[in-house]
C-alpha cells in the first residue's frame, strides 16, 4: 500500500538510501538471499526430526509433511476439503462485501443513511465477531450457514468502515468542481466519489480477506465434517501432525494468494499515483 | 437565481451575505457586461471569493444569510485557485467530463490545443507542472463556451515567469472567445495588466471602479498608486 498522499511532492530517495529501488540484477540477488534463513529453518527442523529431538507425534518432519501432502492430494481429501473451504469463503466474502459496500456508500453519501446505519455498525464492530460462534451454532446448526455467515460478518466491518471513510473523505473541492462543470449524479458517483473512495476501500478489501480466512479457520475448527478445518481436526484425532502441517501450509498459501491478488488490483486501480513503485506494498 | 438569459450581462444588485452574524457582502452592486474583462481586487477576507462563489452558483440563494438579486448569463465556467483536476482521470477526460455534447471529445482536444497541452492530453494530472495543471483547468472552463468566465486567483500559486505566460494566454483566449470575465485577484499589477475595469471590494461593497487606459498599456503607475491606496497599502513606502 502506498502511503504517499496524492498531490504530495514525491522525490526519489537519495541514491545510497536503503529504500532505493535496486537495479534488476541486484533485486534478483536479494530475492535469492532472502531465502537463506527460511531454508535454514527447514533444514534445522528436518535435522531435529531425524535425530529424534522432535517427536513425530509433536511435529512431523518436513519430509513427512511433503509425503503427506502428496498422499492427501492423491486420495482427493485435500482437493475436496480445499474446494469446500474455498466455496464457503467466497460465498461468505461476497455476502459480507456487497452488504458492507452498499451500507458504506449509503451511509457515506446520504444524511439519513449515515444516521441510521452508522451508529449500530460502529457499536457492533467493537464485538469480536468470532465470539458469536456459540450463538451461530445455536441459531443455524453446524452446517454451511453458520460458517458462511461468520465469514460474511467478519468481512462486513472492515469493508463498511473503509468504504464509509473513503466516501466521506472525498475532496469537497472536487465535488464543487464537478458541480460547476455540469456533472450529473451518475458522473459524480462514477468519476469523483468512487475513484476518490477507492484507495480506502481497497485497504478494507485487503483487511477483510485476511479476516475471511481467519473466520473460516475458526468456524471449521469448532465444528465441521468437511473442508480444510475438518481435514486438520480429523488428523489430530489420529496424531497425524504431518497432515495438520499440510493444512496449515495450505491456509498460509491461500492467504498469500489472495493478498497478492488484491495487490495486483490495487496497482492497476491506483496507477494514476506517481509514487507507486515495485518496492512498495 | 432568475432564469438565465444568454449573452446578457452578469448582474448583481444589493447582494448581502452573512456568515453567522458576520456580514461579508453588504449591499453589493456589480455588472459584468458581455465580453467585458473585469478584475476584482480586495484585501484577504474582503469577500472576493464569496462573491465569486455566489456567481458560480456554489452558494445558493436558497441558503440562509443571503439576499439580493443575482442574474448570470446562460453558461458560467470557473477556474479555481487550485486546478481541481480529478487525479484518476486523464487530462483529456478532465476537460471532457460533464460536457454533454456529441462532439465533446473533439471539443476537449481543441481546447487542449488552444492552451498548448496537446501532448499532455493522455497524462495523469499529478504528473503535470503547476502551470500545465492550471492550463488544463482553463481548457476545462473554456470548452464549456462560457458567457461568463470566473477566475478565482488562478495564477496565485504559480511562479512569476509562468504567471506572465498565463496572463498572455488568458488575454489571447479572451480575445478569441470574448466571454465576460470576472478575475478575482489580490495582485494589483495583474489586474491593471489584464482588465478593462478594475474594481476594489471593501467593506462588503464595490468601493472603487477604475477603467485603465486602452491597450497596450505603458504607464499605469498613477493608477497603481491610487488602487494600492484604496487597498490600504501606502504605495512606495516599502521602497
Amino acid at each position: 500500500m502506498s502511503t504517499t498522499l496524492p498531490g504530495a511532492p514525491t522525490r526519489a530517495p537519495a541514491p545510497s538510501s536503503p529504500a532505493d529501488p535496486p537495479s534488476a540484477p541486484r533485486r534478483r540477488a536479494i530475492a535469492w538471499q532472502r531465502w537463506i534463513s527460511p531454508v535454514a529453518i527447514v533444514v534445522v527442523w528436518q535435522l531435529a526430526s531425524s535425530t529424534g529431538l522432535l517427536a513425530e507425534d509433536e511435529l512431523a518432519s518436513p519430509v513427512r509433511v511433503v509425503r503427506a501432502a502428496v498422499d492427501v492430494t492423491a486420495s482427493g481429501e485435500l482437493p475436496e476439503g480445499l474446494a469446500v473451504s474455498l466455496a464457503r469463503v467466497v460465498v461468505g466474502f461476497l455476502l459480507g462485501a456487497v452488504l458492507g459496500l452498499v451500507l458504506g456508500v449509503w451511509s457515506g453519501l446520504s444524511r439519513w443513511g449515515g444516521l441510521l446505519v452508522d451508529p449500530p455498525v460502529q457499536m457492533l464492530r467493537t464485538l469480536p465477531h468470532l465470539a458469536l460462534v456459540p450463538l451461530f451454532i445455536l441459531w443455524f446448526g453446524v452446517q454451511e450457514t453458520p460458517k458462511v455467515l461468520l465469514v460474511a460478518l467478519g468481512v462486513l466491518f472492515p469493508i463498511y468502515l473503509n468504504v464509509h471513510a473513503g466516501v466521506r473523505g472525498v475532496d469537497p473541492k472536487l465535488l464543487e468542481m464537478a458541480r460547476v462543470s455540469g456533472f450529473d449524479r451518475r458522473e459524480v458517483l462514477r468519476h469523483v466519489v468512487v475513484p476518490g473512495a477507492l484507495p480506502s476501500a481497497l485497504t478494507g478489501l485487503r483487511l477483510s480477506l485476511g479476516i475471511a480466512w481467519l473466520s473460516i479457520v475458526v468456524a471449521e475448527t469448532v465444528s465441521s465434517d468437511s473442508g480444510l478445518g475438518y481435514l486438520i481436526n480429523d488428523a489430530r484425532e489420529f496424531l497425524r501432525t504431518d497432515v495438520i502441517v499440510v493444512g496449515l501450509v495450505v491456509y498460509a498459501l491461500l492467504g498469500l494468494g489472495t493478498d497478492a491478488l488484491v495487490r495486483r488490483v490495487e496497482r492497476r486501480a491506483l496507477r494514476w499515483r506517481p509514487a507507486i513503485s515495485g518496492t512498495e506494498s | 437565481m432568475s432564469a438565465p438569459t444568454p449573452t446578457a450581462p452578469a448582474h448583481v444588485a444589493g447582494l448581502v451575505r452573512d456568515f453567522g452574524g458576520r456580514r461579508v457582502l453588504d449591499g453589493l452592486d456589480l455588472t459584468v457586461g458581455p465580453g467585458e474583462f473585469v478584475a476584482l481586487l480586495g484585501r484577504s477576507g474582503s469577500g472576493k471569493s464569496t462573491l465569486l462563489r455566489v456567481l458560480a452558483g456554489l452558494d445558493g440563494t436558497d441558503e440562509e444569510g443571503i439576499a439580493g438579486t443575482v442574474e448570470v448569463p446562460g453558461s458560467v465556467a470557473v477556474a479555481f485557485q487550485e486546478p481541481r483536476l480529478l487525479p484518476w482521470r486523464s487530462v483529456r477526460d478532465n476537460v471532457r467530463l460533464g460536457l454533454h455534447r456529441d462532439d465533446a471529445p473533439e471539443a476537449a482536444d481543441r481546447a487542449l490545443a488552444e492552451v498548448g497541452l496537446t501532448e499532455r492530453a493522455d497524462a495523469w494530472p499529478l504528473t503535470l507542472s503547476g502551470g500545465e495543471a492550471q492550463r488544463a483547468s482553463l481548457a476545462r472552463a473554456l470548452v464549456r463556451e462560457p458567457d461568463l468566465l470566473l477566475l478565482d486567483e488562478p495564477f496565485g500559486a504559480l511562479d512569476a515567469l509562468t504567471r506572465i505566460a498565463m496572463h498572455d494566454l488568458v488575454l489571447d483566449l479572451w480575445g478569441r472567445h470574448r466571454p465576460g470575465i470576472l478575475l478575482v485577484t489580490h495582485d494589483v499589477d495583474e489586474a491593471l495588466a489584464l482588465a478593462d475595469r478594475v474594481l476594489v471590494l471593501d467593506d462588503g461593497r464595490i468601493a472603487a471602479d477604475h477603467a485603465p487606459d486602452a491597450r497596450p498599456r505603458h504607464d499605469t503607475a498613477d493608477l497603481r498608486a491610487t488602487v494600492l491606496g484604496e487597498l490600504g497599502v501606502i504605495a512606495g513606502a516599502a521602497g
